[in-house]
């Protein structure tokens, strides 16, 4: 198997790239994709650790269950969230949604 | 080099491609298309760590649930004009993102990570007792989560528009 190296590597550029779409996409729904992405690379680094540094142990791969099972419950949260916002202002663009700035 | 390694250094590549194209990609859809192919290639590199029962949940809520609500609100939301995806200040997610992985790239290859032996594959039955005996309360509580989840998409997404039968209940 491959070095854990690697696999950090791996996941570490998957989050970056989570980490630019999230600032640099206008639209909500591809900012609910880029912050998927960044929760996949979390689990497979979380796999990865269970697997290969600590072999026999569970945590890692329960740990990424629970990562699965909040990122359902967030982007289903999170698209009811953008539904609401483009019923009030026919816009999904998260320049728009500027209610709460002083 | 062992074949489960060239799968390893095969699967990320794809991933990473894909991944690369949900953040620069000039349409929607696009972006939500490769967006499922990334997530079902982490589902093969599930299956190459040997977690194969957390493989086959990734493909099935990824693959299906998740890239199924996607389209969905996509097609919920069409923007009136075609608008442009990125902000002006993208460059500065490109710079930070860029730094972030500079560091990330650092750490990791700083320490050695001790050799621990061959890799064992985990089975089904351990996993589930230790879901409903180590970790039997945070289970309860993951459950908790997405009943209240549930409960809150769907009165926040709930049509209250005036003269809907929600606002006039809601007013008399």
């Amino acid at each position: 198997m491959v070095p854990i190296e690697h696999i950090m590597v791996f996941t570490g550029a998957l989050f970056c790239l989570g980490v630019y779409g999230v600032m640099a996409r206008r639209n909500a729904v591809l900012v609910l994709m880029a912050i998927e992405l960044m929760l996949n690379a979390v689990a497979i680094n979380l796999v990865a650790f269970g697997t290969l540094v600590y072999p026999g142990q569970i945590n890692g791969m329960v740990f990424a269950i629970f990562v699965v099972t909040i990122a359902a419950a967030e982007l289903g949260l999170g698209l009811a969230i953008v539904l609401r916002v483009y019923r009030m202002r026919s816009s999904i663009n998260v320049d728009d949604i500027d209610l709460m700035r002083w | 080099m062992e074949l489960s390694a060239v799968a390893f250094y095969v699967v990320a590549g794809v991933t990473l491609v894909a991944a690369l194209g949900v953040v620069v990609a000039r349409s929607v859809v696009y972006a939500a298309l490769l967006l499922i192919l990334s997530l079902v290639m982490t589902g093969l590199i599930y299956l190459l760590l040997l977690a194969d029962f957390l493989a086959l949940i990734q493909i099935l809520v990824y693959g299906g649930t998740v890239s199924i609500l996607l389209l969905f609100a996509l097609m919920l939301t069409p923007p009136e004009t075609r608008p442009e995806l990125n902000h002006r200040g993208w460059a500065l997610g490109a710079v930070t993102s860029g730094a972030l992985f500079a560091l990330l790239l650092v750490a990791s290859l700083a320490d050695k990570w001790p050799a621990a032996g061959a890799a064992r594959h985990i089975s089904l039955v351990d996993l589930g007792r230790a879901l409903f005996s180590t970790w039997a309360v945070p289970f309860e509580v993951a459950s908790v989560v997405l009943l209240v989840a549930l409960l809150g998409a769907l009165t926040i997404a709930r049509s209250t528009s005036p003269g809907s039968k929600i606002a006039r209940r809601a007013s008399a």
